[in-house]
Order: C-alpha cells, then sequence, then structure tokens
C-alpha cells in the first residue's frame, strides 16, 4: 500500500530529496560558489518535473489515506506553480549575484516552498493543507528576509512573518471548529456530512476562520495589510516570485476547500467570497493611483487581479474555477514579463524602483518600451491583449452565476484600475524631459522574458496553448 | 476520588493560569506557568492519556519553561512599562474582547454536531493497546504523510535560522584538524638568535 501512496507522490518526492542532497552537497564543497549553479539546476529540475507532470498525470489518484489528492486540478496548478518557480528563478540568478545576495540556500529555499505549494494544491485533508501551507509560508518569511543588512527587508520578513502567524492562527482555530462539527478532517468526509444536514452556525464560524486564514495568504483585503510593505521590502526577484507561484497556489487551495469540502453549500460561503472579491478590486484600484514606488504599485495590483480571480471562485461553478485557472495562468505570464522589466531598471548599477524614472522612457529604448506597453495594457484588460480575456472569462462565469452585481462593480474597478498602468505607459512614451534617465541593463534571460511575456500577450489571443482545454479539464475534476 | 482530583488539578490549573497573567514578577509568572503544566498534565493522566501527560512535563515544564526562564531573566524587559502601555488601550481591548465573546457565545449556542460526527471522532483511549503504542501506530502509519512533512518544516526553520543569522567571519582563525595533525614537529618552531639592540 505505501508503495502505491509513494508512486502518487513522487514529483514532491523528487523535489524534496533534491533540495536535501543540494543543501548537504552544496554546505560541505564550495557553500555559495555553487550557488549559480544551484538556481539552474533547481529551476531545471522544476521545469522536467512540470513537464512529466502534464504528460503523466492520468486520472484522480488518492494517497494516504485521503489526505493527498492528484487530480486534474491539482496538476494544473502544480505545472503552472513549477513553471512560474522555475522562471522566477532563473530571472533572479543574475540581479541576486551582481548585488551578492545569491546564497546557496535561496534556490532551495524556493524548491522547499515549491514543495510545499505542490503539497498544498493536492490537500485532501485539513491536516494537510495546514503542513503544506507552513512548508510554503515559512520558506517564504526567510527569503523576503534575505537581505539581511537592509532594515527594509528585514522588516518585510518580520512583517510577514507576524501576521502570517495571525493567519494560521486564524486558520487552525477554523479547521479545529470544523472538525469539532463533523467528526473528521478529511474533505471527503466534510462534504458527506454537510450533505446529510443542513450547515449550523457553529460549522459556518468555522468556515469564515479559514477562509479568513485563507484570504490571508491570497492577499485579498481585508486581509491584505502585508502586501505593500512585504512586496516593497523584499529583493525584487523575491518579490517577483510571491506575486506569481505563491498566488497560484493559494488560490488553487482555496478553491479545493471550498468546493472538495464545502461544495455542496455554495450558497453559504458564495456571499463572502463576493466580498472579499468586491473589495479587494476597489482597494486595489483606488490605492495603487497614489504610488510612485513600482514594487508597492505592483503589490496593488496583485490585490486587485486576486479580486478578479475571486469572481471565479465566488461563481462556484465548473466554468467559474475554469475561468479562475485561466485568470492565474494569465496573471502570472504578464507578472513574469512586468517583473523582468523591474529586474531591469537600474541607474549605475543601483536598482531603481521610483516610476518618475520611466519618464521618456521610449526614446531610449523603444523596443522594451513597447513591451512594457503591451503588458500595462493587458495588466489593465485592454481588449485586444489577453489579459482582457482572462477578465472577460471571470465576467462570463460571474453573469451565469448570477452575480451580475458583482460583475458591473468589477467592470468599474477595471476602468479606475486601468488609470494607473496606463500613467506608466504615458509616461513612458509622453512624458516630461528626463534629465537623469535610468538604464535597463538587461541579461538575456530577462530579456527573453519580457519580450516572451509580451509577445505571449499578442499570440495568445490566436492561439492559447491547450491551456483553455486544460483548464477545462481540471476545473470539471474538481467540481463535479 | 477521581471527581476530587479532577477539582484540584482543575482549579491549580485556573490558578495557575490566572497568576501567570497577573503576577508582578516575571520570574513568578513562568514559575506559575509551569504549575499551570503540571496540573494540565494531571488531567491528562486522569484522562488516560499517560503518555500525553509524559510529553507535557518533558516538553513544556522541561524544556520550554526553562527557555522561558531564561529568556526573561537575561531580556531586560521593563514590564512595569509594558503594563502601563497595556492600560491605556485596555477599554478598547475589552470592547472588542466583550464583542467576540458574544459571537462565540452565538455560535456554540446554537451548537449542533452534524449527523455520525460521534461515530466520526476518534476514540480517545483504544481499548486494545496502551496509548503509547496507539499514538505510535497513528503517526507513523495513517499520519505518515503529515509527519515527514512536519520534518521538512523543521528542515526549512533550521535553514532559515542559519541563513539569517550566520556570518562568515574571515578574519579569524579556524581549527584545521589535518593541517594540525600533518604538522612537521621539526618546523614547528624556528630559533632566531637576536643580536641586542637590532631586532629582526
Amino acid at each position: 500500500m505505501i508503495q502505491a501512496d509513494l508512486t502518487v507522490i513522487l514529483p514532491e518526492i523528487v523535489l524534496a530529496l533534491y533540495a536535501m542532497v543540494a543543501l548537504v552537497g552544496a554546505v560541505y564543497t564550495s557553500k555559495d560558489g555553487l550557488a549559480s549553479a544551484l538556481v539552474w539546476t533547481t529551476a531545471g529540475l522544476m521545469a522536467l518535473l512540470a513537464i512529466w507532470i502534464a504528460a503523466n498525470g492520468d486520472g484522480t489518484n488518492v494517497a494516504f489515506n485521503g489526505m493527498f489528492v492528484d487530480d486534474g486540478f491539482a496538476r494544473f496548478a502544480k505545472v503552472a506553480i513549477l513553471l512560474s518557480a522555475a522562471a522566477v528563478l532563473v530571472m533572479s540568478q543574475e540581479y541576486m549575484a551582481r548585488r551578492d545576495l545569491l546564497r546557496f540556500e535561496y534556490p532551495l529555499l524556493i524548491a522547499l516552498a515549491a514543495v510545499g505549494m505542490m503539497m498544498m494544491v493536492s490537500a485532501g485533508d485539513l491536516m494537510s493543507l495546514y503542513m503544506g501551507l507552513e512548508l510554503q509560508s515559512l520558506s517564504l518569511y526567510v527569503v523576503a528576509a534575505l537581505r539581511r543588512d537592509s532594515a527594509k527587508s528585514t522588516e518585510a520578513g518580520l512583517k510577514y512573518f507576524v501576521l502570517g502567524a495571525l493567519s494560521s492562527g486564524l486558520l487552525l482555530y477554523g479547521a479545529s471548529l470544523i472538525y469539532g462539527f463533523t467528526g473528521t478532517t478529511l474533505f471527503s468526509g466534510i462534504i458527506q456530512t454537510v450533505h446529510h444536514g443542513d450547515v449550523s452556525i457553529g460549522l459556518l464560524f468555522g468556515l469564515i476562520f479559514l477562509i479568513s486564514g485563507l484570504a490571508f495568504k491570497v492577499s485579498a483585503v481585508p486581509f491584505h495589510m502585508w502586501t505593500p510593505d512585504v512586496y516593497e521590502g523584499s529583493p525584487t526577484p523575491i518579490t517577483a516570485f510571491f506575486a506569481t507561484a505563491p498566488k497560484v497556489a493559494a488560490m488553487a487551495l482555496f478553491a479545493r476547500v471550498l468546493h472538495d469540502a464545502f461544495g455542496g453549500v455554495v450558497k453559504d460561503w458564495q456571499q463572502v467570497i463576493v466580498l472579499l472579491s468586491v473589495l479587494s478590486m476597489l482597494l486595489g484600484a483606488v490605492a495603487a493611483i497614489g504610488q510612485r514606488d513600482i514594487k508597492r504599485l505592483m503589490a496593488f495590483s496583485s490585490i486587485a487581479h486576486m479580486g478578479y480571480a475571486l469572481i471565479g471562485l465566488a461563481a462556484g461553478t465548473e466554468m467559474g474555477i475554469k475561468a479562475m485557472l485561466m485568470y492565474l495562468a494569465i496573471y502570472v505570464t504578464m507578472n513574469i514579463g512586468t517583473f523582468a522589466f523591474i529586474l531591469m531598471m537600474e541607474r549605475d548599477g543601483k536598482p531603481v524602483t521610483d516610476i518618475d524614472a520611466l519618464r521618456q522612457y521610449s526614446r531610449h529604448e523603444p523596443g522594451k518600451a513597447l513591451a512594457v506597453l503591451i503588458l500595462m495594457f493587458s495588466l489593465a484588460g485592454v481588449p485586444p491583449m489577453l489579459g482582457f480575456f482572462a477578465k472577460f472569462g471571470v465576467w462570463q462565469a460571474g453573469v451565469d452565476a448570477g452575480l451580475t452585481g458583482l460583475v458591473i462593480v468589477s467592470a468599474i474597478a477595471s476602468v479606475i484600475g486601468a488609470f494607473y498602468y496606463l500613467r506608466i505607459v504615458f509616461y513612458m512614451y509622453f512624458g516630461d524631459e528626463n534629465e537623469d534617465p535610468i538604464e535597463t541593463h538587461s541579461s538575456p534571460v530577462l530579456w527573453v522574458a519580457l519580450m516572451g511575456s509580451a509577445a505571449l500577450m499578442l499570440v495568445g489571443i490566436f492561439y492559447q496553448f491547450g491551456i483553455e482545454g486544460a483548464a477545462a479539464a481540471a476545473a470539471a475534476t474538481l467540481v463535479n | 476520588m477521581t471527581v476530587f482530583a479532577f477539582y484540584l488539578f482543575a482549579i491549580s490549573a485556573i490558578t495557575g493560569g490566572l497568576f501567570t497573567v497577573i503576577s508582578r514578577q516575571p520570574v513568578h509568572s513562568v514559575l506559575w506557568l509551569i504549575l499551570s503544566f503540571l496540573s494540565a498534565a494531571g488531567l491528562f493522566v486522569l484522562l488516560g492519556a499517560e503518555f500525553v501527560a509524559m510529553l507535557l512535563i518533558i516538553v513544556y515544564v522541561g524544556a520550554v519553561a526553562v527557555l522561558f526562564l531564561f529568556v526573561v531573566m537575561m531580556l531586560d524587559v521593563d514590564f512595569a512599562e509594558l503594563k502601563a502601555e497595556m492600560a491605556r488601550y485596555m477599554p478598547l481591548a475589552l470592547l472588542i474582547g466583550l464583542v467576540i465573546l458574544m459571537q462565540f457565545v452565538m455560535a456554540f449556542g446554537a451548537w449542533d454536531s452534524a449527523q455520525g460526527a460521534s461515530a466520526n471522532l476518534a476514540q480517545p483511549v483504544p481499548v486494545d493497546r496502551h496509548n503509547t503504542e496507539a499514538l505510535g501506530v497513528i503517526l507513523y502509519d495513517q499520519y505518515f504523510l503529515l509527519f515527514q512533512l512536519a520534518g521538512l518544516i523543521l528542515l526549512v526553520a533550521m535553514i532559515g535560522a542559519i541563513v539569517l543569522t550566520l556570518r562568515h567571519r574571515k578574519d579569524i582563525k579556524r581549527q584545521d584538524i589535518i593541517g594540525q595533525m600533518m604538522r612537521d614537529p621539526a618546523k614547528a618552531m624556528e630559533l632566531k638568535d637576536v643580536k641586542p639592540g637590532q631586532g629582526l
């Protein structure tokens, strides 16, 4: 029996074993001298595992008495997580090395965080949910504070840690209430008891606590307060990582808990998700207007984007989950490109994050400016770009589920939000004369990431690389 | 007899908890906390969970509380000042606490277990084996995956502590065992004949 179980979680085992072997190997040999090589091997291994999972996965496999579920939904999320983590890793290598931040623990912590995220999206039990979440969060707290001689980075790490611990507390409290009511921590058991009778207030209480804890992890308003500070204080490659893979993992986990364990009582949690979604979209749109720092701006942007993705979850339908998965995949691609550009921004070898520095940028680098223009249009959701289709998908799902009001609010929020994306474009093309222009240091990897993701925003309209079919299949396995 | 023991332990646990919060001396607080732990261990014994009781004493009293004691003794924290700070926010905190308490009363007042929940709940005391064995079976068999994941989490915590605090210093002498063993005693010391007034 154990053999069958182990086969199901083989990708996770491989990644975890790799991290441990590489850790011991690096400690006993040249330590940080190996860091660059480890970044590339880790990224390579993640990409290989992603291909393996995408190609090999078949059907729904349950292991460890239902605690670990490997189905189409989990595989879709895992592929997205692994590929985006690998992309961010290779993008970060040069930046970290030039600023003396490249330590050999960094790629390994990212690998362990990826193991945690894979556990999260495959969780079939409240306990394995918590374990995966904690493995991921703990690694992220450490990498947030990686630049330990900078007060801001340390503050980011500490703030993230303390507030993360608080949210874990909320989540655990909710989980214990749910256990108390249903007598089991297995999602399959919870959904049975929920189907039996109606939901008591006690169980709802637990569910609300659980949702609050998870909302913190996806940084949905009102649990978002940590996001701008952590994004601003962490080293930029780490911020890029925060904005991509963990968001996919947390949203996928959110969807899994709500559908696998509480799929029978959609009406009971729908209103909560609608509220989270509305608040996130509005706050993300309005609060970002005053930001001059592009990392803080991206933090509010990610809050708003999580709000849009939550529409798909709020719909509570198979179509909603499909739209959410598509949204996440497109959001991650856009963010990788945008962060590749932010990683390039510098002046005299020092990173610059002020958006004023972008004035007249298109004169110096028309090619990159065009790529950023496409990405900003896509983030804002301007029609010809892929970002619009992501929003369109969740809106469609929302209208189908009868959430017309939510969709209208979200359309308004996206118009407000377009202001700050377009302002960056305006600065680049029509800004005042800039006597102190930025240089953009571009390594081949960053260039490929920026141009590639901008190209995908255009090409994706015609050809979606089978993502749509995969997302539909993934959604079908979750909601049935 | 059991009832008497229960009330004895319960009252001392609550008293310990109360004095942990209100005593003025932080060291006294820790000592009251230890009393609270010990009483809780007693309650576990009454429940027939002797292994958990042992763990509570060994881990919480033996390690955690002693660690607390050291921290409290070594850190120079002005607790009186902290308490004054706390007193300022007390009214607001009490209000929030009251609201939350009322919500809890509403939630638990309507408590109603789902059908079949009591059957689902694990039996606290297995009949056919003693509870150390039962815990072991659960931990290493049913919850094997979680046990391993907990190990990974601890590994990350350890890596994190090292990454964030360890600084390699280049300017200090380290022990080099092989180099020291291979030293040739004949070359270890060199005699110089220093002429007066000249130096080397």
